[in-house]
């Protein structure tokens, strides 16, 4: 049984179909990619996933529960996690307070917890602390000499390490990543190619919409595309860069141009 | 040095402060400077509880009074009709108003902005008429009078002086315990929702709940505010609880900036000392009031501390953050994996 099934989703606005009865899986332990032009559906498809906008039909399996209409907060605390295409860090707090509030499922101090300050909750505070440590290790020394800046004042790549750090601090069983290199240039993107793989071998299941075709193709376990709502093609990179229909959705019929 | 000392040093400013405030009153023999002191520090709880929803939430409430004014009526009659005593009334107002934040607040957070706006400040002119035509409750207009003096532990208070030092209380109690609560989990998820609402809930944060929780507690500590209001000056009526009360509240917040604990403080003081200080001119005072507010918007509009947090401590024995400041050693050079390409790129 796979990680993530999604099941004959399907979302309508208004009479525009912009998912039509998408079947996927993401298995344990791999890298899956959701290709497709602008429009295609892929992040309406992450927003089904995580609650963000209900779907019309079909269902959600997580990690063999039914998933389908909970809200993100329900979806997340199953062990999901997601980054946004356009960067949502909380800007007017630290780099060590973005990623303490992505630690917010695993903590659970609420108002009798401030107020009284039990000792659980200095330790509970601590052992937050050092697990953010151990995220922001992740990143080399991008993040590390940072974690008391305000994120806003960060370069736009560094935002985008500190989105990711945050969705992977709780330790989530899924990671969706919505275009995690987009805006950055080669040798950051190459940085970000490195994580995704050192995810992977720590155990992560990634689930990444990406433009960057090299990217694509080098570090997905399976490919999964979308056009106009409907998926056109599923499987291994070397099997979708050969595809005709694939490129046809890219370039236009009678196209002989090289996916790169 | 011990801790203890190093925590004393280190804390000294606040407790400089403090002492400051607990022997002010040997020195002030007009009794009406007294009052606004005491009138200062029941903004400052009002305009802090109002903080939590519009500075630390990102919440625009406008109907602050409504609150006030149940906390301050629940207080009259419950020390009048029941013969509760003063400490029983005075938190039990602070859960009555809690209640009504929550009804008001359970419905009313699906909306956003302006139209939140607008549910709070209708909801604070619903309060309003409640208190005006509910005679048999409320006795209208004419108010409620004759709210016995508090009495604590045996010991009555009745002199300006006594009303002082209950307020300080009140106030450093406010203070600490909005402060433990900013200062948390719980504080940090507010704040998220202000940054961002979608992300807060992608990370986990029940965004809703957060919402209505920091509404009770708004309305709890602006309901105790309305109880100890009501214990000084002994009587209530409708007159004080008004949406202009509100915009009074929203002013102080305004033109200290929220977002903070230091903000409101300030806001507060200003525009409850401005208007007193400037008596000798009449109704044109009021000009004062507005300019400030004017000024402060073009000049400053976060308000005079906006959104950025303010500690009073000195960091003589602070240990410094681990150590990472090696010079110019981690400035980010974008490039610094060589431009190598993955393998096996299509």
């Amino acid at each position: 049984m796979a990680l993530l099934e999604i099941r004959a989703i399907d979302k309508n606005y208004g009479g525009l179909a912009a998912l039509d009865q998408v079947n996927c899986n993401v298995e344990q332990g791999k890298i899956i990619s959701l290709i497709g032009p602008n429009g295609a559906g892929k992040t309406t498809l992450f927003n089904a996933i995580t609650g963000t906008m209900q779907a019309d039909g079909g269902t959600v399996m997580f990690d063999g529960e039914d998933i389908t209409g909970l809200k993100t907060h329900e979806v997340i605390k199953k062990g999901l996690a997601r980054t946004f295409q356009h960067i949502r860090l909380f800007k007017k707090m630290t780099v060590m307070e973005n990623v303490l509030a992505g630690l917010h499922t695993k903590t659970r101090c609420g108002i009798v917890g401030a107020l009284m300050r039990p000792s659980w909750v200095a330790r509970e505070e601590e052992e937050a602390r050092a697990r953010a440590m151990e995220v922001f290790e992740l990143f080399d020394e991008r993040l590390l000499p940072r974690i008391n800046q305000q994120v806003d004042n960060l370069s736009y790549a560094n935002q985008r390490r500190v989105e990711i750090a945050r969705a992977i601090a709780p330790n989530p069983k899924l990671i969706l990543l919505d275009e995690p290199t987009a805006g950055m240039n080669p040798n950051e993107t190459q940085g970000i190619v490195d994580l995704i793989y050192r995810l992977r071998d720590m155990g992560f299941t990634i689930f990444v919409i990406e433009h960057k075709m090299r990217l694509v193709m080098t570090v997905s376990d399976r490919i999964i595309v979308l056009d106009h709502g409907v998926k056109i093609a599923e499987g291994p990179p070397e099997e979708i860069a050969e595809n005709e229909t694939v490129a046809q959705a890219y370039m236009g019929k009678r196209s002989h141009a090289q996916i790169d | 040095m011990t801790k203890m000392v190093k925590e004393l040093i280190a804390n000294s400013p606040l407790i400089g402060l403090l002492a400051l405030l607990l022997v002010i009153p040997g020195f002030i023999e007009n009794q009406y400077v007294l009052q606004v002191m005491i009138f200062v520090g029941i903004y400052i709880v009002l305009v802090l509880s109002l903080n939590l929803l519009n500075g630390y939430v990102g919440l625009l409430a406008i109907g602050h009074a409504a609150f006030y004014g149940i906390g301050a009526y629940a207080s009259a009659k419950l020390s009048i009709e029941l013969g509760f005593p003063f400490l029983l009334s005075f938190i039990l107002s602070g859960i009555i108003a809690g209640f009504f934040g929550f009804i008001l607040g359970r419905p009313t957070l699906r909306l956003t902005g302006i139209y939140l706006a607008l549910a709070t400040l209708g909801f604070n002119v619903i309060v309003w008429l409640i208190m005006l035509n509910w005679m048999d409750f409320t006795h209208g207009p004419l108010g409620i009078m004759d709210i016995p003096q508090p009495e604590l532990f045996g010991y009555k208070i009745e002199s300006r002086t006594d009303y002082y030092y209950l307020m300080l209380a009140f106030v450093v109690l406010t203070l600490f315990s909005i402060h433990r609560l900013v200062s948390s989990r719980f504080g940090r998820a507010l704040v998220a929702i202000r940054e961002d609402e979608l992300a807060a809930e992608a990370s986990g944060i029940d965004t809703t709940r957060y919402k209505v929780q920091a509404f009770i507690l708004a309305a709890f500590y602006a309901g105790l505010a309305g109880s100890f209001y009501a214990h000084f000056v002994k009587y209530v009526s409708p007159d004080s609880f008004t949406h202009m009360e509100s915009f009074s509240i929203l002013a102080m917040l305004a033109l200290g900036g929220g977002g903070n604990l230091l903000g409101p403080v300030v806001g507060a003081s200003i525009l409850t000392v401005v208007p007193e200080a400037f008596r000798f001119l009449d109704e044109y005072r009021m000009f004062m009031y507005g300019g400030i507010l004017v000024v402060m918007m073009l000049v400053r509009p976060m308000g005079i501390f906006g959104a950025s947090s303010y500690s009073f401590r000195l960091k003589l024995f602070d240990e410094k953050e681990k150590s990472y400041d090696k010079g110019d050693k981690f400035i980010d050079l974008g490039d610094d994996t060589g431009g190598k390409t993955p393998e096996g790129s299509a």
